[in-house]
């Protein structure tokens, strides 16, 4: 049969960049095809191209055998490609139904928009996908999960055969991940296509039926989850050998450098988050909090770094209560905090690259005489970390914002890193990043533990908490329901801790 | 996107480059939007003309030439109130008389004599600003300002000129700064919108200052609410006789611009106030004080606001009346919007604002243009600022890459 979808030598430069060059990709009628590739592969322009968002220098687009143009994305709909974007194009104060009419509306004698008949058509897809979608529900009400599915009935509605997602898993909880995967198969099953962009491996072996990496704006080859492996492809992905499980030696646990007793911490509504939570992390080991994302994590963190206070308990760092103490006091004391959310936490996106390296040190010698910021002290500075963390930044001095979320990332763990620091609190540290620079992140965090450092390590990711960690504390509504070594557990303990399962065996 | 594709010039020659570097330059918006607003404003002059209309039934080409010979005559009558008649300056430097000649040149120091409490009023925008803050408040910290600048000038007696002036600067420093740090501080500890607040400082300051000119520093010799002249030890000096009213306030404001500047962006202080405005969330996290910082930004802010008072107080007025301020607070808001948040952009759009404002007085009396023709003007120019895809789609512009200067404010709601 013939493939549903096809390009042939997609080109597309921009100035001084060869995004796309000869790309060739075909998509047969009922399969997920995944696009893998490193961000700024060329995955999204290709996409983009696809959707008539771009205007291709070179190539041709075919839908079932028939050549097609695509001037805009409204070509692209009546061909049966349709997009969904990785940020959401939802409105949130409408309801789910006149979202999905939005810039489709059908209307009823005299001009009325014709909710109702909408309404029913949506509900009708929902249920013959299990999207498990309410028609009347206002969007903002929604979950991020549901909302995407909103998207995908946007698509639906408009009849696409053919649906892309740009980073679909991007946003998403790992449940809310699973019931993605198990929607596009229902689709691909009702003979829909899927193309879906990523860079995480775990995925395409688990979900897709084929798998094109992308490199350098080039195909670098298409297999199946049967013929390959996370290693090859990460290679593929990156161009070189990748070394993605970490070696590290056992830990050669010191003293303690960060005893939490007791502490009860409260979110943003005055919910209590962290419920009775005792742990203490030794100087040259890594201590991993492993669990879902919501489960009191983000207050743990927020109230040893004392970005909230703790409600009670007691929080030690070196002997010293910094249970009530300020974010800066507690730097001073020598530790150091790698935010979840990197871009509204831990960075100022308009601020230049050199600001953001002496973000926490700027007021102190030598970055500041009494008042004067000294200026070249801060570039010298920059420079510095630059040049030894690998940051891809053409000048020191252009905003921040303009870098990649790697470099964004690299330029918090060497503002961190380069000062004497005996703790390190890593919330989400690989967070959206490529293969590449979580591999660069985690040779770094263990060269931190074996220089000394101790390390709490928060992350959803229960591989990367498997790999890093030494021991293991597991997080579930708010409490620490285990500490475990990590050697002593599997994966699967882990997963069922983490679910609220304590048992005999993994609980120990 | 997650591609991040970066222009890589080619060869190309000099000329070239030069213009796509200029249609690049954030301030190529700027010049275009005022050139755009000057023949707007033409363009409004001819179509409000009634002579346009007369000379249509001729032909619709001798229409355009009355209607461009309008729009030219009310520039002119613009250009030499603001600047002065050239033909004027000429013939008085050749006459030689002095009092000819001041009042020959008097439009131009009249311009930056307007411009003076621009300056300090944008300034005052400025800081706040950067630091996240919409200090709508400027023009009742001006009163408050000059209220408490009249105090001091009038009932210290005795003290001399280099000891007076800067007390009383001072006063009014600090009586701007007291209206700025209420509202401040009403943010940083409530979340109280600064917005809101300063608008009812506003209303407080006026009614204040209303009834502080008809009791305590009511002229007790005179019937209207205005105040007694100051003492002659607290006048800013005037650099040359009458009727130039220029006076050393115009470089006081440039010395506080200069400190600003260095403030802003030279100290330590400056850089966790521009933390505070560009991130909060970034900038707690790096152990900086939103609290402290909104205080002392809006404080500071309503100082230099005050200062705007105090320099109408000792340079122009001498005394203190009823509305002496033709909103100044107020057009303080675009000036800092169209000087980009800089002391230096702020200086440059005040002394535009000061030579449109005196020169559509005088093209009002010559050629009988209604001043409104200004505030449209300035209004177009405003627009075009705020709105830069208007200017870059008339005249071609890219939009530029992320521009590090650009202060965003945080919306409603934003803490």
């Amino acid at each position: 049969m013939a493939p549903i979808l096809e390009l042939r030598g997609i080109t597309k430069r921009f100035p001084g960049v060869l995004a796309n060059d000869h790309i060739d990709l075909t998509l047969e009628q009922g399969e997920i095809h995944a696009l893998l590739g490193e961000n700024g592969a060329g995955k999204t322009t290709l996409m983009n191209i696809l959707y008539g968002l771009y205007d291709p220098d070179e190539g041709e687009i075919f839908v079932r055998d028939k050549q097609i143009n695509v001037k805009s994305p409204s070509d692209a709909i009546s061909a049966g490609v349709g997009m969904v974007h990785q940020h959401f194009m939802l409105v949130p104060v409408f309801t789910v139904t006149e979202n999905v009419m939005l810039g489709d509306e059908s209307t009823s004698f005299g001009g009325f928009l014709d909710r109702k008949s909408a309404a029913a058509r949506v509900r009708e897809i929902s249920e013959q996908y299990h999207l498990e979608v309410n028609p009347d529900s206002y969007v903002r009400d929604l979950p991020v999960g549901v909302q995407q599915r909103v998207e995908i009935i946007k698509l639906l509605y408009r009849e696409a055969d053919i649906l892309i997602l740009d980073e679909p898993t991007a946003v998403l909880t790992p449940q809310e991940v699973n019931e993605l995967f198990t929607i596009m198969r229902s689709l691909v099953e009702h003979g829909k296509s899927i193309i879906f962009i990523t860079h995480k491996l775990r995925e395409v072996l688990a979900f897709a039926d084929r798998i094109t990496v992308i490199r350098d704006g080039r195909v670098v080859g298409t297999t199946t989850p049967q013929e390959t492996n996370r290693n090859i492809l990460a290679s593929m992905m990156v161009g070189r050998d990748v070394d993605l499980f970490v070696e590290k030696k056992p830990a050669q646990p010191g003293g303690v450098v960060l005893k939490v007793e007791n502490l009860f911490a409260l979110n943003e509504i005055n919910q209590v988050a962290v419920k009775n939570v005792s742990f203490e992390v030794r100087a040259g080991e890594i201590l991993g909090v492993a669990g879902v994302q919501g489960n009191g994590q983000t207050e743990l963190v927020r109230a040893l770094t004392g970005l909230i206070h703790a409600y009670s308990g007691s929080v030690s760092l070196l002997g010293q209560d910094i249970s009530a103490a300020s974010p800066r006091e507690i730097t001073e004391l020598g530790s150091a905090h790698i935010p979840e959310d990197r871009q509204q936490d831990g960075l100022v996106l308009k601020a230049t690259v050199a600001d953001n390296l002496v973000l926490n040190t700027y007021y102190r010698e030598p970055f500041a005489e009494g008042v004067l910021v000294q200026k070249e002290k801060v570039v010298e500075n920059a420079l510095e970390i630059i040049n030894y963390f690998d940051i891809r930044t053409p000048s020191a001095l252009i905003p921040l914002g303009s870098l990649s979320g790697g470099n964004q990332q690299k330029v918090i763990v060497g503002r961190e890193f380069s000062r004497p620091i005996q703790l390190l609190i890593a919330a989400q540290p690989t967070r959206g990043l490529d293969v590449g620079s979580i591999e660069y992140i985690h040779h770094r965090l263990i060269e931190k533990r074996d220089s000394g450092c101790a390390i709490l390590l928060v992350s959803t990711e229960l591989d990367e908490i498997m790999e890093l960690s030494d021991r293991i504390a597991v997080m579930y509504r708010g409490e620490v329901v285990a500490v475990v070594d990590a050697d002593d557990v599997t994966k699967e303990q882990v997963g069922l801790l983490m679910a609220g399962v304590v048992s005999e065996e993994a609980g120990g | 996107m997650s591609e991040t594709e970066r222009d890589k010039p080619k060869k190309k020659d000099a000329g070239k480059i030069f213009l796509e570097e200029a249609a690049k330059s954030p301030l190529t918006v700027t010049i275009l939007a005022i050139v755009t607003g000057l023949l707007l404003g033409g363009l409004l002059v001819a179509v409000t003309s009634e002579d346009v209309y007369a000379a249509f039934s001729d032909s619709p080409w001798e229409a355009l030439k009355v209607g461009a010979n309008a729009a030219w005559k009310t520039y002119q009558a613009l250009f030499n109130g603001s600047v002065g008649n050239p033909g004027k300056i000429i013939e008085a430097f050749r006459g030689g008389d002095p009092e000819t000649i001041r009042r020959a040149i008097n439009p131009f120091f009249e311009s930056l004599v307007q411009s003076t409490p621009y300056i300090f009023a944008g300034l005052a925008l400025t800081l706040g600003f950067r630091v996240g803050l919409f200090n709508i408040g400027a023009e009742g910290q001006l009163f408050i300002g000059a209220a408490t600048t009249v105090t001091a000038a009038l009932f210290i007696k005795g003290l001399p000129a280099i000891i007076h002036i800067p007390l009383s600067l001072l006063a009014g420093f600090l009586g701007g700064g007291l209206w700025g740090f209420i509202p401040g501080l009403l943010k940083a500890k409530t979340g109280g919108h600064e917005v809101i607040n300063t608008i009812m400082m506003n209303y407080i300051a006026f009614r204040l200052s209303e009834y502080l000119l008809r009791g305590p520093l009511k002229n007790p010799e005179g019937f209207s609410p205005i105040s007694a002249m100051i003492q002659d030890s607290a006048k800013l000096y005037r650099f040359f006789g009458n009727p130039i009213r220029f006076h050393l306030g115009f470089f006081i404001a440039l010395l506080f611009a200069y400190l600003l500047y260095l403030f802003l962006f030279k100290t330590t202080w400056g850089f966790t106030l521009r933390t505070v405005g560009l991130n909060p969330r970034a900038a707690k996290y790096a152990g900086m004080s939103i609290v402290q910082s909104t205080v002392i930004a809006m404080f500071l802010s309503g100082g230099l606001a005050g200062l705007a008072g105090a320099n109408e107080v000792l340079g122009v007025n001498y005394n203190l009346a009823l509305a002496f301020s033709s909103g100044y607070g107020f057009d303080a808001i675009a000036l800092a919007l169209l000087g980009k948040s800089h002391p230096l952009g702020v200086v440059l759009a005040s002394v535009l604002f000061g030579f449109l404002r005196n020169g559509a007085t005088q093209m009002q009396v010559s050629a009988g243009i209604p001043i409104d023709i200004i505030s449209v003007l300035q209004a177009a120019i405003l627009a075009f600022i705020a709105a830069p895809a208007i200017i870059r789609t008339i005249y071609r512009l890219k939009v530029p890459e992320l521009d590090i200067d650009a202060v965003t404010l945080r919306g409603w709601g934003g803490n």
